[in-house]
């Protein structure tokens, strides 16, 4: 780095909202496992660093069927302590020494690669109908995570995201083994008080609901009718780890085995 | 800032977003962490930061403000090798070197965590790491040692470059 940038590090959520402000020339670090390779690669510049470290935003709690999660909260932590699909895709995730200091807010942020797709808690978070409790211009907000995701986190500040406890869960990825095992697809599915929803990750520069699959399985379809349905959903695309072609043969297979585990019978 | 590096705590000149790795090596020449990818992918630079093993290469030094941080060099020393040192030079875990601080500073956090780990258990927990020397079994087999309670002594270890010696527990 040329220049030093000045580095916050807020000690409450508090502090953490007015140090961010509207966000206008900040970076906000989670765990760093996405922004320091690129301070490292001198491939990131910017006069002010918040560090969310110290800042009291981790934590899961239970209140009435539903469950909050800190921004700041690991993905070692939300293994085993939140349904799946989060749970089992948390797991998923690197290896235990990127887990433990990888968070959900950092994830939930986290933009394309600059080869592969990633975010892989996305697609669960979707699935479970999540919404985003966010800091910026304009005061708090709290949007569906789709809403979030579509619009970006720019200017934003993650604070917590929250969700009702589904009665049923269930991700399916496919890996391609690397150093680490990437992600090229996953699908995430839940049996929410809302009815069954699905999500896709590896598919699209962010995790995708895959409304059409939703439909035609509440209208009667097969569970293979409905998966093949998913190609409507989302735009495969190539990149590193996959084709689109192999994209478009495989997601389809992948649906139907994750409505399979979640119980929907196939025929 | 101010960190405990094996067991000597030391206030921090470098800029707070300095990498954990690179403070280490260049401000306080402990050099066991290895620069790797410099981007998580390949675990030489991993340390112990308050007992958890973490990739010194991801973390800035603002976050590790306070912490007792522990490399290669404060396991054990070549007169007095931590028992995983030992087991990884016992059983020719460590070709050129490159991945063993990372493997063994891991290695041991996993059996903090988890005494009797499968292999597969070991495997994952050990996923992160790469060998470029592709010294894995071996690798694995010094860890499954130290769990099974072999233990291994420096004159032990002098002999057995004869040859000789056998593991303590595998004798048994
Ligand atoms: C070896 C390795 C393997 C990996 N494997 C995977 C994988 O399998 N799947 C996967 O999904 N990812 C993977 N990643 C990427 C990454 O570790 C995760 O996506 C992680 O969850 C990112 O979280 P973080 O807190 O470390 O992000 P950070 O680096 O802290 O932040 C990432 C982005 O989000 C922003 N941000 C962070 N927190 C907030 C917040 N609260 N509010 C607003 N903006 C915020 C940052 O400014 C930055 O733009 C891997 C990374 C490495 C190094
Ligand atoms: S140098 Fe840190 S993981 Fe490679
Ligand atoms: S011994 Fe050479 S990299 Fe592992």
């Amino acid at each position: 780095m040329s220049h030093t940038p000045v580095v916050l590090t807020p000690a409450s959520a508090d502090q953490a909202v007015s140090a961010f402000g509207d966000g206008s020339g900040v970076t906000v670090i989670g765990g760093g496992t996405i922004v320091m390779p690129e301070i490292a690669g001198r491939r990131a510049s910017f006069s002010k660093a918040l560090l969310l470290s110290g800042a009291g935003l981790a934590g899961i709690t239970r209140q009435g069927g539903v469950v909050r999660i800190g921004a700041a909260t690991t993905l070692q932590a939300l293994i085993g302590a939140t349904p799946d699909p989060l749970s089992t895709a948390a797991q998923r995730v690197g290896d235990y020494e990127i887990r433990g200091q990888a968070t959900i807010g950092g994830n939930l942020c986290a933009g394309p690669g600059r080869e592969t797709p990633r975010g892989d808690l996305q697609a669960p978070l979707i699935a479970l109908a999540a919404s985003v409790r966010t800091a910026g211009a304009g005061g708090e907000q709290v949007q569906p995570v789709e809403d979030f995701l579509e619009s970006g986190p720019a200017g934003r500040l993650v604070l917590e995201v929250e969700f009702s406890e589904p009665t049923r869960g269930a991700y399916t990825s496919m890996g391609r083994p690397h150093t680490h095992v990437y992600t090229v697809l996953s699908v995430a599915c839940a049996e929410t008080p809302e009815g069954l929803r699905v999500a896709i990750g590896g598919a699209g520069p962010t995790g995708a609901r895959a409304p059409s699959v939703e439909r035609a399985l509440a209208d009667g379809a097969s569970v293979e009718d409905a998966a093949a349905r998913v190609l409507d959903d989302v735009e495969p695309q190539d990149d590193a780890l996959a084709s689109a072609w192999y994209r478009r043969k495989a997601l389809p297979a992948l649906v139907a085995r994750a409505l399979a585990d979640i119980g929907k019978e196939s025929g | 800032m101010k960190i405990t590096v094996n067991g000597a705590e030391h206030e921090l000149a470098s800029p707070p977003l300095t990498s954990l790795l690179n403070a280490l090596r260049d401000e306080l020449n402990v050099t066991g962490p290895k620069v790797g990818c410099q981007g998580g992918n390949c675990g030489t630079c991993t340390v112990l930061v308050d007992g958890e093993p973490r990739r010194s290469c991801l973390l800035p030094l603002a976050m590790v403000d306070g912490a007792e941080v522990t490399t290669i060099e404060g396991l054990g020393t070549p007169k007095r090798m931590h028992p995983m040192q030992a087991a990884f030079h016992f059983y020719y875990g460590s070709q050129c070197g490159f991945c063993a601080p990372g493997m063994i500073t891991a290695s041991v956090a996993l059996l903090e965590r988890n005494p009797n780990p499968t292999r597969k258990q070991i495997q994952n927990a050990l996923g992160g790491h790469i060998c470029r020397c592709t010294g894995y079994v071996k690798i694995i087999d010094a860890v499954e040692a130290v769990a099974r309670g072999e233990s291994f002594d420096g004159a032990e270890l002098t002999r057995s470059r004869g040859g000789e010696a056998t593991p303590k527990g595998a004798s048994a």
